[in-house]
């Protein structure tokens, strides 16, 4: 009836807006949860010991956690609108499921988050000191509550569940609450994501300490030396979490998000007996020709290695990019079609929705239902391959899941290595101040941290393209109806706005650091 | 509970959220006119670190007020926000601008100085009353939008099967045309300065500060109330947007929200203790703070009239059979609680969430009042830890 014409272009720049949000986003939300952390145990020992120097540190961390606060509160407030301003088919597609984590995120946890830390930061001569601890804890706590319900959102796209189609209403809707905020795919995501932010509040922490240490700042000394131990032991115990719930991750990426696999590895031709590709070429400004490669060039791999961390048997079966365009048998012995046959399914699915609707307007009695129900229950977990036009459009970029994928595993174990190795010249005695090129390393390490963080960020989302939600609606059928130029226009205006403001907030915070301990 | 009860409550609930929300823009109205109340730097320092302490709370009644809208409505959420683009979107740009301004405004390092981030918070204490008003009274006036739901499986389209779509190139800015949401988003941002000033006088123990603020009052509180009354006999003469529950078929009805108010008597009830609480408030801080026994609290009977007030009115934009956000491209287009809410399943779940709210907004007034207990002077700004 009403005939749209949507810019193509749109979509691509309303995706480049939720990936410029979310990536300045994620600059802030990682220390904050870190920072929230480490400052509310050096007040737990301000509380415990009564000892001044204590709370003058704490006081000294929470006023960068501050500076970093406000820039994560500004770039978030986009990101929930977003998904109505510029994915406003697929907030009603789907908003049935994924509102509710939103909502119980601002109930739950941005208000305690925001009450508590005006507390914090106005409360030290107002509240007792016992008010006021648990008053910074409520705030990271509040932070983490809140990359729970975000997570669980985030997870769903990735992993849709407890949930069904109900072609009446024409969207999906929950069946299950706590499949939805339990889903293991939610758990291992949010475990993963908060230690890695942990990581990166220890790396920030200690990178701090170390530019004291090596300006050789008598004032700052003490807090520098005590911080960066604290640091090292949140750092170490955060970092091998990290790769732990990281392993997990990509075991839960293997069994529902097989071709965010394979482009992590650029598994071209899989099979059983797959080894894990330590290094190798892939041009990273071209996709691979994936077609006709056996495998990217230059490879250097550790056998078995990646049959068992998708399978965890060194036998198992892993299936590349070919596999999954052309259809396998997975480890499990379930035939997986090909996406040819899933495209058809597809159309065959949203066909049979439009006869549906047309024969329920016409009044059609339930013998002429039926029928369209269960075809349509039998092709529905393919409706989003509907909106495909070329297979090719269902593989992603291969090169950024490679690298950044290498990047943050290779990142996060030079973390552990690194925290390790403080920690033991502390407990060795060792005079850590003294030792220059440790603490230039620390220092190095701090936009070493970011860009682990970020790789990761880049890994778990250009992995699933072209999916919104996997197997469920592809982008093309989420995005809003707006001309390219409003969302292009708007773009730039945050591009210049956010990158404006970093550059504020990183000055106020290198001045800040500068003036140490004075107010 | 059945799924109508459901319905009706998540309403109750999102309504109850924008309510609170006018009321703590009562932060945007303070900054609108900061640079009038507190004559020195100093003075307008006082204000920005007594509004520093409830920014948050505007922000996050904000963002849940969405994320509400979102869980029990999404295709509102879907419609306004993916329509009304430019409208959202220039709320969010002014709101950004906010949330660092306090931070960075005098923090050495601010190299863009502090009358820019001083500026941020003018204009989002402008903009953002003013639009947020625009964008509630377009309950009332209607919205260019146009919904079909057959999009999504009609193979004309191709592959872009959008639901809902603006029905002009201006994507929410035509809002803004309509005299009428102008005078209810005026009525909107002059009320935000009234409680601003209120709040200030209240919050900041300075004579100066709060004998300006006394003559500032009447600057803000006169528009206020001939605006808000204007719209309130605009609305109650106006024909409004009701549908018909067995057929689902939408409808213009005469007085329609002038019947509302007398079909749900306690809602007129509610409206008009809201509106007198308000006047009460205002009137009391003009003729009772002229003594220097005043105790300047003029802004609760203000704020809780307003959070009635304005829950009154969303309520009769919604309740008893009519379409809260109506469409004038398509009648059949627009929202009602039936058409656009969520299934009973996820209303049912979120309504055991919602038990959280009472304790939410305990701890919340537990914080609020240990941080209150004691006025805002110059001293503590010029010796505390942490000020903005």
């Amino acid at each position: 009836m009403y005939l749209l014409s949507i810019d193509p272009a749109a979509i691509d720049w309303a995706r480049a807006q939720f990936a410029l949000t979310a990536i300045y986003h994620w600059l802030f939300v990682p220390l904050t949860l870190g920072l929230g952390l480490i400052m509310a145990i050096m007040e737990t020992k301000y509380y415990r010991t009564g000892d001044v120097f204590w709370r003058k540190t704490a006081q000294f961390w929470q006023r960068l956690f501050g500076i970093n606060f406000a820039m994560g509160v500004a770039t978030g407030i986009i990101l929930e609108f977003e998904f109505g301003t510029n994915w406003s088919n697929y907030s009603w597609f789907v908003g049935d499921i994924f509102g509710a984590p939103l909502a119980i995120e601002g109930i739950v946890a941005f208000f305690m988050e925001s009450t508590f830390v005006a507390v914090m930061y106005f409360g030290w001569e107002k509240v007792s000191k016992g008010f006021h601890l648990a008053s910074t804890w409520l705030t990271g706590i509040g932070a983490t509550i809140s990359a729970w319900w975000i997570l669980v959102a985030n997870s769903w796209m990735q992993y849709p569940v407890g949930c069904e189609f109900n072609p009446d209403t024409m969207r999906n809707e929950m069946t299950s609450f706590l499949d939805v905020a339990l889903s293991p795919y939610a758990v291992d995501k949010f475990c993963h994501t908060v230690t890695s932010a942990w990581v990166i509040g220890a790396v920030f922490v200690v990178a701090v300490s170390a530019w004291y240490l090596l300006k050789k700042r008598e004032a700052e000394r003490e807090m520098a030396q005590k911080s960066l131990r604290i640091g090292a032991i949140v750092g170490l115990i955060a970092s091998v979490l990290a790769a732990i719930t990281g392993d997990e991750s990509a075991y839960k990426v293997a069994e529902v998000q097989p071709m965010k696999l394979a482009a992590m590895e650029a598994l071209y031709n899989g099979g059983p007996d797959q080894s894990l590709t330590a290094v190798a070429w892939v041009n990273p400004f071209v996709q691979p020709d994936y077609q006709n490669e056996e495998e990217a060039p230059l490879r250097i791999a550790i056998p078995y290695g990646l049959s068992f961390l998708a399978t965890r048997s060194l036998h198992g079966y892993v299936p590349g990019v070919n596999d999954i365009l052309k259809g396998y048998t997975r480890e499990d012995g379930m035939v997986e079609p090909s996406v040819q046959e899933k495209m058809e399914r597809g159309r065959s699915a949203i066909e049979t929705l439009a006869a549906y609707r047309q024969a329920k307007a016409e009044g059609a009695d339930e013998a002429t239902l039926s029928p369209l129900l269960s075809t349509l229950k039998e092709d529905f977990p393919y409706f989003g391959y509907g909106y495909i036009r070329d297979e090719s459009e269902l593989v992603p970029y291969i090169p950024i899941n490679f690298w950044a994928f290498r990047v943050m595993v290779g990142l996060g174990t030079l973390f552990i290595l690194f925290f390790a190795f403080i920690l033991f010249l502390d407990w060795k005695k060792k005079d850590i101040a003294s030792m220059n090129w440790l603490l230039i390393a620390a220092i190095i390490l701090l936009p070493c941290a970011y860009i682990c963080s970020e790789s990761g960020w880049l890994v778990a989302e250009f992995g699933r393209q072209p999916w919104t939600i996997q197997d469920m609606l592809p982008v093309g059928a989420s995005v809003s109806n707006i001309g390219s130029s409003a969302v292009a226009t708007t773009f730039w205006l945050f591009l210049v706005l956010f990158t404006v403001l970093l550059a504020v907030e990183i000055s106020i915070m290198l001045k800040q650091i500068k003036r140490g301990l004075n107010k | 509970m059945t799924y109508v009860f459901l319905q009706h409550y998540w309403c109750f609930v999102v309504a109850l959220l924008g309510a609170i929300l006018v009321f703590l823009l009562f932060v945007q109205g303070a900054n609108s006119v900061a640079g009038s109340l507190g004559s020195t730097a100093e003075g307008r320092r006082l204000i920005y670190n007594s509004t520093g302490r409830k920014w948050e709370l505007t922000f996050t009644t904000l963002v849940t007020f969405g994320g509400a809208f979102f869980a029990s409505y999404p295709l509102f959420y879907s419609t306004s926000f993916g329509g009304a683009y430019w409208l959202w979107m220039l709320i969010l740009f002014t709101f950004v601008l906010q949330a660092v301004s306090y931070e960075f405004q005098n923090k050495i390092g601010n190299f863009l100085g502090p009358k820019t981030f001083q500026f941020c918070l003018t204009l989002n204490g402008i903009l953002g009353p003013l639009l947020l008003g625009g964008a509630v009274a377009t309950f009332f006036e209607g919205s260019n939008f146009i919904v079909e739901k057959g999009n999504l499986v009609n193979s004309q389209i191709g592959m872009t099967p959008v639901i809902s779509s603006w029905a002009n190139a201006s994507h929410g800015l035509d809002a803004l045309l309509n005299p009428w949401v102008l005078v209810f988003g005026f009525a909107v941002f002059f009320l935000a300065r009234t409680l601003g000033i209120l709040y200030i006088m209240n919050n900041i123990d300075d004579e100066d500060i709060r004998s300006r603020g006394r003559s500032r009052l009447i600057g803000a509180a006169v528009p206020f109330v001939l605006l808000f009354v204007a719209y309130l006999v605009h609305l109650l003469l106006k024909d409004g947007f009701a549908y018909d529950p067995a057929t689902g078929v939408i409808f213009m009805e005469p007085y329609k929200y002038l019947h509302n108010l007398l079909d749900m008597w306690y809602l007129l009830v509610l409206l008009l203790i809201g509106v007198v609480l308000v006047l009460y408030g205002i009137g009391k801080e003009m003729v009772n703070c002229k003594s220097s026994s005043c105790k300047y609290n003029g802004i609760w009977p203000a704020g809780i009239g307003t959070v009635l007030t304005v829950l009154a009115l969303l309520l009769c934009s919604a309740w008893n059979n009519t379409a809260y956000y109506p469409s004038t491209a398509d009648l059949q287009s627009s929202l009602t609680m039936q058409n656009s809410c969520s299934s009973e399943f996820t209303l049912r779940t979120m309504f055991y969430v919602s038990l959280l709210v009472p304790f939410v907004l305990a701890y919340i007034v537990y914080a609020w009042r240990a941080l209150d207990k004691k006025k805002i002077t110059r001293e503590e700004i010029n010796t505390s830890q942490h000020t903005y």
